[in-house]
């Protein structure tokens, strides 16, 4: 599976506003390029990016072929009970990774 | 002896002369074809068509949203960009969703985000392409069904997208 790196606070008190970073290693080949024997270089992207807090949905990005390669993404959510924080990302060709993450809420 | 260089004076000056039309010709033609062949890019009205299909029919004010870039990028291959929307992010009051586009890649939709109120603040980052000095515009959709917009330029000195391998 395509490594992923996140970031999401061990602990945190309840209501607290906390940051979310997640980046995944992906090539994201636009579409756009030609390989030197002419041909176009065929997209492979990653097109759908969730995250889910103790099951509900908090943050969605539909992503594009202008995103950078190893798309990453920062966002904030009220941090509401302890629990697991998962992320899935999805694309072309069948891509499809998925990370959990564990915080304590006090 | 070359048949050239017996050529009275006036000859030879009109044979180079034909021969420097015929490679300025030349090279017209390939410039008019290396033109044709580049790949179709997103055009300040292809970006509208999408920020329409995106949003509808409805107007979009400049305000609340707050899109930063930096003014200046060195490489179009990773650039970044937070955008931040003024919003108390309460169930009544939430922004539902942020929207990036721009003019000159070669589509005109950079990302679709939906948020939601337990996000407690709306402000989100990533890293984009972008294939030339050009116009960035962020929408933000309110929960109120009202549009919200920034657009920051931006100079690329080494573009994205579009380089060979």
């Amino acid at each position: 599976m395509a490594r992923t790196l996140i970031n999401v606070p061990a602990k945190a008190r309840r209501g607290e506003i906390i940051e979310i970073k997640a980046l995944i290693q992906h090539e994201m080949e636009t579409g756009f390029r030609v390989s030197t024997t002419g041909n176009v270089i065929p997209r492979d992207i990653i097109t759908d990016f969730v995250c889910k807090y103790n099951g509900e949905e908090i943050f969605r990005a539909e992503l594009f072929p202008a995103i950078s390669a190893n798309p990453f993404f920062s966002f904030f959510t009220t941090a509401t009970g302890s629990g697991t924080i998962i992320f899935e990302w999805s694309g072309d060709n069948g891509f499809f990774a998925s990370v959990a993450a564990e915080i304590a809420v006090e | 002896m070359t048949d050239m260089n017996v050529l009275p004076p006036d000859r030879l000056s009109q044979r180079t002369r034909r021969q420097f039309l015929a490679r300025v010709a030349a090279v017209g033609v390939g410039l008019s074809l290396s033109i044709s062949v580049k790949p179709a890019a997103a055009t300040p009205e292809s970006m509208r068509n999408a920020i329409r299909n995106v949003i509808g029919e409805a107007s979009v004010r400049k305000g609340k949203v707050k899109l930063e870039l930096p003014a200046l990028v060195e490489s179009g291959n990773a650039v970044p960009v937070t955008v931040a929307v003024d919003s108390s992010m309460t169930a009544s009051d939430y922004v539902k969703a942020v929207h990036v586009f721009n003019e000159r890649n070669p589509q005109p939709n950079v990302v679709g985000v939906r948020l939601g109120p337990r996000a407690g603040r709306a402000s989100l980052a990533t890293r984009i392409r972008l294939a030339d000095s050009q116009t960035v515009i962020a929408i933000a959709e309110l929960s109120n069904g009202s549009f919200w917009s920034d657009s920051v330029e931006v100079i690329v000195t080494q573009p994205a997208c579009l380089e060979t391998l």
